[in-house]
């Protein structure tokens, strides 16, 4: 590898106290993720897999370790709004239209009026909601207002995108074609995309590189690099040799981490 | 119709229910005159005189209609007998107090949500401030303020305010934490400030409890005001119509000034209620 990593993680830990005693939700946690990967983070629930995005947002802090973002401290790089985040939920602002809601990042950040129209206007195309902005988030099906979410993620400047479950509330079909335009959105920006998944055949479709996490501790079990093309993948390639391997791989990865242990 | 059927009927029900204890709690009165004057009233003789004594213990449902009519419609508004006069009075007491109050409420959820040491300070403040009886209070404020030479309206607004600015300011407490822990990650991974996350997420996210209590707090409001215009001494309002009402044992003029009250609360609450929609619905947080 020869640029810096955007992100690097060292030993992190992270230990919550709780009443029942000291939980470890991150244990020697170790990852490099270069400029323009598509990392797919996946695990059973308390694996840590959405504690580790929430490490590299800042929404949490290791109590070990080091991790950088772009070279800086997680809490610099959310200051210098270094990174897009996108959540389960949509949350869309019921009283702000597509395009207001799109915009907020934007007066937060203090765009110009001008600029705000541009950008909105781009990234809502960019997602196919192009024609939308004037309506208001209830009007949209469950897909529509994710993919308004995650326009407001790429509506100011952040050349990463971290996205916590995205696609998780919502039904299959919708989810496939959401999941093959966010490769295309990916090969159109060349962000760096840090994804939590727990479905195995989304975290391989989409991934440059997997992340097999398990819990009790929350530690990394496998990392994976996939051998799949990058850019456009058409969804038939979920039945391709290589892609049942790395799937096959990824459970392997589950199960020796007693990832189905219950 | 059939949403104003069930009213109906429960109305119905009450001016009946209403009617059988008037007669009821009148009748000894004609008994006693009829015996003072020797007579003998018949069953109907009973019935006509409780409808239409001049001081009943209860006057009956048109009795009441007649006072009321009387007051709003059959006197000049400037007069001293006209409801409209005194419910004017009463109602500008009101609302002052109520923007006073509903203001202070805002102010004081604000700096609760936003400072640790306000939250541990002044709720608990606000609390005991509601367990003192209003009527205990009221007089002692009029009573200071007017050493003070404050008469009028606004020690009346002012008791107005004690009792609106509660609802308002739990209400509000509530409704500017209402936003959940993603919606304030997403403002934090947009390294948004304080006030930016109030005006554009906290305050926005309130508005169905700030209006839920305005409308508790513009009927306490009022009886705020109708509670301060009690102390002797008053001579405008709704409230000093009940008072002099009881001093000289003017029932119809007691009830016609209560429903005056009534219908006054019910009309702030409704026009607090329209507002909410109309805010609510543009904002599209209800459909």
């Amino acid at each position: 590898m020869t640029a810096a990593p955007v992100i690097s993680a060292k030993n992190v830990n992270l230990v919550f106290e709780t009443n029942d005693g000291p939980v470890h939700a991150l244990k020697d946690v170790n990852l490099d993720i270069a400029k323009g990967e598509f990392v797919s983070f996946i695990g059973p629930s308390g694996c840590g897999k959405t504690t580790f995005l929430r490490c590299i947002a800042a929404l949490e802090t290791p109590t070990g370790g080091t991790l950088t973002v772009n070279g800086i401290s997680p809490e610099e790089a959310r200051k210098a709004r270094s990174y897009g985040y996108v959540f389960q939920a949509a949350g869309l602002y019921p009283w702000r239209t597509i395009a207001g809601n799109v915009k907020l990042p934007l007066e937060i950040m203090g765009y110009t009026r001008a600029d705000q129209e541009a950008r909105v206007e781009k990234v809502l195309s960019l997602v196919d909601l192009g024609g939308f902005g004037k309506k208001f988030p209830w009007q949209l099906s469950g897909g529509m207002q994710q993919r308004a979410s995650i326009a407001r993620a790429l509506a100011f400047d952040a050349d990463i995108l971290l996205m916590d479950e995205p696609f998780g509330a919502l039904d299959e079909i919708v989810r496939d074609r959401l999941n093959e335009e966010l490769l295309k959105l990916w090969a159109a920006t060349s962000k760096t995309i840090g994804f939590v998944t727990h479905s195995i055949p989304e975290a391989v479709y989409l991934s440059t590189k997997i992340v097999v996490m398990s819990p009790r501790p929350g530690r990394i079990a496998d990392v994976i690099d996939s051998p799949l093309p990058r850019g456009a993948r058409p969804l038939e390639i979920r039945d391709s040799k290589e892609f049942l391997e790395i799937a096959h791989r990824v459970r392997e990865g589950l199960r020796a981490g007693h990832a189905y242990e219950v | 119709m059939s949403r104003l059927l069930p009213i109906l009927t429960v109305l119905a029900a009450i001016v009946v229910l209403w009617y059988g204890a008037a007669v009821g709690l009148n009748s000894q009165w004609t008994y006693d005159q009829a015996a003072r004057a020797g007579a003998e009233p018949t069953f109907v003789d009973v019935i006509e005189d409780t409808m239409m004594q001049d001081r009943p213990v209860l006057p009956a449902p048109h009795q009441v209609a007649e006072g009321l009519w009387q007051g709003v419609a059959g006197q000049k508004i400037t007069s001293k007998r006209s409801l409209v006069y005194h419910g004017w009075i009463t109602l500008s007491a009101t609302m002052a107090g109520f923007a006073l109050g509903a203001a202070a409420g805002l102010l004081l959820a604000v700096g609760i949500v936003h400072s640790r040491a306000m939250d541990m300070s002044v709720m608990p403040w606000a609390i005991a401030s509601q367990t003192i009886p209003i009527l205990a209070i009221a007089p002692m404020v009029i009573v200071v303020l007017a050493s003070l030479g404050i008469k009028g309206l606004i020690p009346k607004a002012i008791i107005a305010a004690y009792l609106s600015f509660f609802p308002v300011l739990v209400g509000m407490v509530k409704g500017l934490r209402a936003p959940d822990a993603m919606q304030l990650d997403l403002l934090s991974t947009y390294n948004a400030s304080e006030p930016q996350a109030f005006w554009k997420l906290r305050l926005p996210s309130s508005m169905p409890y700030l209006f839920a209590s305005l409308k508790v707090g513009i009927a306490s409001a009022l009886v705020g005001t109708i509670v301060a215009e009690l102390p002797a001494g008053a001579t405008q309002g709704l409230g000093a119509r009940l008072l002099s009402g009881s001093y000289y044992g003017q029932t119809v003029q007691i009830w016609a000034a209560l429903f005056g009250a009534a219908i006054l609360a019910a009309g702030l609450v409704v026009i607090v209620g329209v507002i909410e929609r109309v805010v609510l619905r543009q904002m599209g947080l209800v459909r």
